[in-house]
């Protein structure tokens, strides 16, 4: 809408952001830090409210729009980026938030997801990852390491998790991030930096499940460990982590993969310079991979890739003006008459 | 009325010069291998003489698989023309000309013909090879076996090849002109002008001089053909008919759909967004909705079903036109998005058109099997509104009415079209400005007194809002909402009230719909109810019925859900009732379970629609006549 860049946009508060909805995740669960960090950064954002569209699937974190005060739509499962899609196409002024989960965005929404990232659709995507289906009461989920055990896999579980920002890298997303519920500065600026993206951003938020995964992101996250457990990627800077930033992240010229090093052994111009501007599948694919499978590497947090390319709805502008520029404004007239008419006295 | 099976004295009288013999109608099936162009052959031939005045219905039949393999009887595609001098609504029960292309085509096409037709067939491809591959141990046009039909063996291969001799035309490239040679032939047996089919020709092929030039020649070698050649003594003419002035186009169901989806933009001032995901036979809807990108039409070809209907249902949400367009399997997969669109009260529109089910069934064959999936088929207490299209034409009405009512009620509308109307087409005097319907559409902007499920008091709709609008910012979702104020609700009353006011939402709609009219006298015993695109057949058989001094009245439903109001009381008004549908009785389930009545059924699933004869037959014997 051509009005909005003129009408000044109002000095918002947090409060302005909540509907005031009774919020009624479980006590203790990460979705209400996540809530509260996007309610404070929307207000920094340049949007007017009523410009928000918040667009949910099923899941604990697809309650979502209910508590904002913004337009909301919950909607069935897996299909929020589709439908987020259709709403974006239509009017591409909105900023619009996908708000999705680990079974919603990567199981039965799989589809979708690496659709709508290989599109390029501008629209931000945070995928609450708690590695586990919390509303229908603790079944593992798509990102439930192996070997979980829960009320559907008393066993544990047996197949191979995706790493979801890893699937994203594969789908062709421009934007993927990673960050989570417990770190309020961090998830702030990743969200600053999703909203800045044009494209879709995706960001994987670490969500804790109190009930039924509690403690699942501990070996990174814990307070204990996290300086040496996870990595936080800055554009331009070298990846070096660790309590002390005594170790860095350098890439084994021969086995063509990422090792933890020691900055006391390894001089420090081997080490990566992160550079997520660069459109280097391979190693975004790489560091986003990194925490898993027992690689004894840091959990890479930040933003692992953005990447400058053309959005879905420029193509579309762009073609619908070449055509009305060949052809004219279509008038219906003229397309009834189309193809081969005759005349009756 | 002159038929062309009645001329066999004209036929066998012989004749230096051709005279030329007028009859009133004429029903002609082209047939080949998928890869012989008979279908463009057809819609050539359909073309030049629709620009000539006749009336006109087609029905092309093509095999699910592109190209099954060559010169099998699976491999047949066909096109059926029906052209005549006055009004028709079939493509016709029984083919009068055949034209086979190889002895699979006629093979597959033999038992439709009635005696005394015209087999025209190309006599190149009658060969043991061939014969194997067609299923035949003897010569067809040697064996005796088609004694009582008119065989003209031409060896079309060879004539064209011969008439494009002096061409640089590889052997391919010759071959593939032969549907030319057999259009030119066609058109002088039926005293069509060959000016439209080489406008189109010189049209298609623009800027490859070559091509043009070949066709063109194997075209009018055609025609000179049957002019001089000993085959025929004598050529026909059928007569243009008398219509109502205007300008006229020939046009399929599918094309009229697209065309009436952009009539709704320019009706309502909004942009159509279209989801689709390709499937037949709806695909060529979203082909069509592609180009229009000068328009205000958008189309998204999604990575499913689900995802098509789901975009569709984010632009309804966005404020504009949402459609999306599939078949039987694709809509199967749509149901619970489009069960959202119910919940949220979103103005959405689900084209389906119909083919043989069940699961894949049969891709490229028309049926009517989807009513009560389309009525019925989504969890929970679901209403919406489903409307079926009668003609290839009136799918462009059908396109606007189905908007119409979406938007002033806020609700889903499910369009049936099917295979034989998508991919049949008829005349079509172009609407004038003032004949298109009009409506316009209201969103809400007023902040004051906004509750997202407040109601329109007379239609029960609840306001639209484009997201975007300052101090309506609000939520919707599929969980059950809570009356007026559309907060999440889990309260047992208000579930009741919920599910009471959708229904009686739809219900409403009835009042928004026009009268079933009842055709024919008005005063038989006898009903028949139609729906969907079988309203030409059944018209046809109730007219040949009268003429035979049988009086039955008709009824076609447009409106399947709601019925029209006053549908009990044209019941009670009848001793017998028929119902015709492509299926095993999903109509006459909808009115027994209504209206505590008994019906008669007519029931076909043969993937082919129903002919005049059969339905003529089945209602004697109904009526024990
Ligand atoms: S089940 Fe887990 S994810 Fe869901 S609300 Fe409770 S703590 Fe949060």
């Amino acid at each position: 809408m051509s009005e909005t860049a003129t009408i000044e946009k109002p000095v918002y508060t947090k409060k302005d952001f909540s509907s005031g909805v009774e919020v009624r995740w479980c006590p203790g669960c990460g979705d209400y830090s996540i809530l509260a960090a996007v309610q404070k950064a929307l207000p920094e954002f340049e949007h007017l409210r009523e410009n928000y569209a918040f667009i949910s699937g099923i899941g604990c974190s697809s309650r979502f729009p209910y508590y904002m005060n913004t337009y909301g739509f919950h909607t069935i499962h897996g299909r929020a980026p589709a439908i987020a899609t259709g709403l974006k196409i239509m009017r591409p002024e909105l900023s619009v938030w996908v708000i999705t989960g680990d079974g919603d965005g990567l199981s039965i929404g799989g589809n979708h997801f690496i659709h709508v990232l290989r599109r390029n659709v501008d629209i931000n995507i945070l995928l609450f990852n708690n590695e586990i289906y919390g509303l229908t009461k603790g079944q593992y989920s798509p990102t439930s390491n192996l070997g979980l055990k829960t009320k559907s896999t008393p066993y544990g579980a047996i197949d191979t998790p995706l790493i979801p920002a890893r699937l994203a890298a594969g789908a062709g997303a421009t934007f993927i991030a990673r960050s989570a519920d417990m770190l309020a500065k961090h998830l702030n600026e990743t969200l600053h930096k999703a909203n800045e993206h044009k494209g879709t951003s995706f960001v994987e938020v670490l969500q804790n499940c109190y009930i039924f995964n509690d403690g699942a992101f501990d070996p990174y996250l814990e307070k204990s460990v996290r300086d040496d457990r996870v990595i936080y990627l800055e554009a331009g800077k070298p990846m070096i982590f660790g309590k002390d930033k005594d170790k860095g992240i350098r890439l084994n010229h021969k086995t063509l993969t990422l090792e933890a090093v020691s900055l006391s052994e390894v001089a420090e111009n081997e080490i990566l310079i992160h550079d997520p501007y660069h459109n280097n599948t391979a190693l975004h694919f790489m560091l986003a991979s990194m925490g898993y499978g027992g690689d004894g590497l840091p959990l890479a947090l930040g933003v692992i890739r953005s990447l400058q390319a053309p959005i879905y709805n420029d193509r579309l502008a762009e073609q619908e003006t070449e055509v009305i520029a060949k052809k004219g404004k279509g008038r219906l007239t003229d397309l009834l008459k189309s193809g081969e008419t005759w005349e009756v006295k | 009325m002159k038929k062309l099976t009645d001329m066999s004295a004209e036929l066998d009288a012989g004749s230096s010069e051709k005279k030329l013999i007028e009859i009133d109608e004429v029903t002609i099936r082209f047939a080949g291998d998928s890869g012989d162009g008979m279908q463009l052959t057809g819609t050539r031939f359909t073309t030049a003489s629709a620009l000539l005045g006749n009336d006109i219905a087609t029905l092309p039949d093509y095999p699910a698989e592109i190209r099954a393999p060559a010169g099998t009887v699976p491999g047949v595609s066909g096109f059926q023309v029906h052209f005549s001098s006055h009004e028709i609504h079939t493509p016709g029960d029984t083919p009068d000309v055949l034209v086979a292309m190889n002895p699979a085509a006629l093979k597959a096409n033999l038992a439709d013909l009635p005696q005394q037709a015209i087999i025209i067939t190309n006599s190149d491809e009658y060969t043991a090879e061939n014969f194997a591959k067609a299923g035949y141990t003897t010569n067809p046009l040697e064996d005796g076996s088609l004694r009582n039909y008119r065989v003209i063996p031409i060896p079309i291969g060879r004539m064209t090849a011969e008439a494009l001799a002096e061409t640089d035309l590889n052997d391919k490239e010759k071959d593939r002109s032969k549907n030319m040679f057999v259009l030119g032939l066609v058109c002088w047996l039926f005293d069509r002008p060959l000016e439209p089919t080489i406008r189109w020709i010189e049209e298609k092929f623009s800027g490859k001089e070559r091509i043009i030039a070949a066709n063109i020649q194997a075209l009018k070698a055609g025609y000179h053909y049957g002019e001089t050649a000993e085959l025929f003594p004598v050529h026909f003419k059928v007569r243009k008919m008398q219509l109502p002035p205007g300008t006229y186009r020939n046009i399929t169901g599918n094309e009229a759909l697209a065309l009436g989806m952009v009539a709704v933009t320019e009706i309502t001032g909004l942009k159509l967004f279209l989801g689709s995901y390709p499937i037949t036979p709806a695909s060529d809807i979203l082909h069509e909705l592609a180009k229009y990108k000068n328009y205000n039409v958008r189309t998204f070809q999604a990575e499913d079903e689900i995802a098509a209907v789901a975009a569709a249902i984010g632009a309804a949400y966005s404020g504009n036109l949402g459609l999306t367009t599939t078949s039987g399997p694709g809509f199967s997969l749509k149901l619970e998005a489009i069960n959202l669109a119910v919940m949220t009260e979103l103005p959405l529109v689900i084209a389906n058109i119909q083919r043989g089910g069940p699961s894949t069934g049969l891709p490229t064959k028309t049926e009517q099997a989807d009513l009560l999936q389309a009525v019925f088929g989504r969890n929970g207490e679901s209403p919406l509104v489903v409307l079926a299209a009668k003609s290839p034409a009136d799918c462009f009405y059908k396109a606007i009415e189905a908007f119409r009512i979406a938007t002033k009620f806020m609700t889903p509308v499910v369009l049936l079209s099917d295979g034989f109307i998508a991919n049949s087409s008829e005349p079509w005097r172009l609407p004038s400005e003032e004949e298109i319907p009009h409506f316009t559409v209201n969103f809400r902007t007023e902040a004051e007194g906004f509750k997202p499920y407040l109601r329109d008091e007379e239609t029960l709709a609840r306001p639209w809002v484009k997201p975007g609008t300052p101090g309506l910012e609000h939520r919707i979702g599929g969980l059950e909402k809570q009356h007026i104020t559309g907060m999440v609700s889990y309260d047992p009353e208000n579930h009741e009230t919920m599910v009471k006011l959708r229904a009686e939402k739809i219900r409403r709609v009835a009042n928004d719909i026009p009268e079933i009219k009842v055709e024919g006298s008005g005063k038989a015993d006898t009903l028949i109810i139609g729906w969907g695109g079988t309203y030409g057949t059944i018209t046809d058989a109730r007219n040949t019925l009268a003429d035979e001094g049988i009086a039955i009245d008709q009824i076609h439903l447009e409106y399947l859900s709601p019925f029209p109001k006053n549908l009990k009381q044209v019941l009670e008004n009848y001793k017998n009732i028929f119902v015709a549908e492509l299926n095993l009785g999903q109509l006459a389930f909808l009115i027994q379970g209504k209206f505590a009545i008994k019906v008669k059924q007519i029931n076909k699933v043969k993937g082919q629609p129903f002919k005049v004869g059969e339905l003529v037959d089945a209602i004697r014997k109904g009526l024990s006549l």
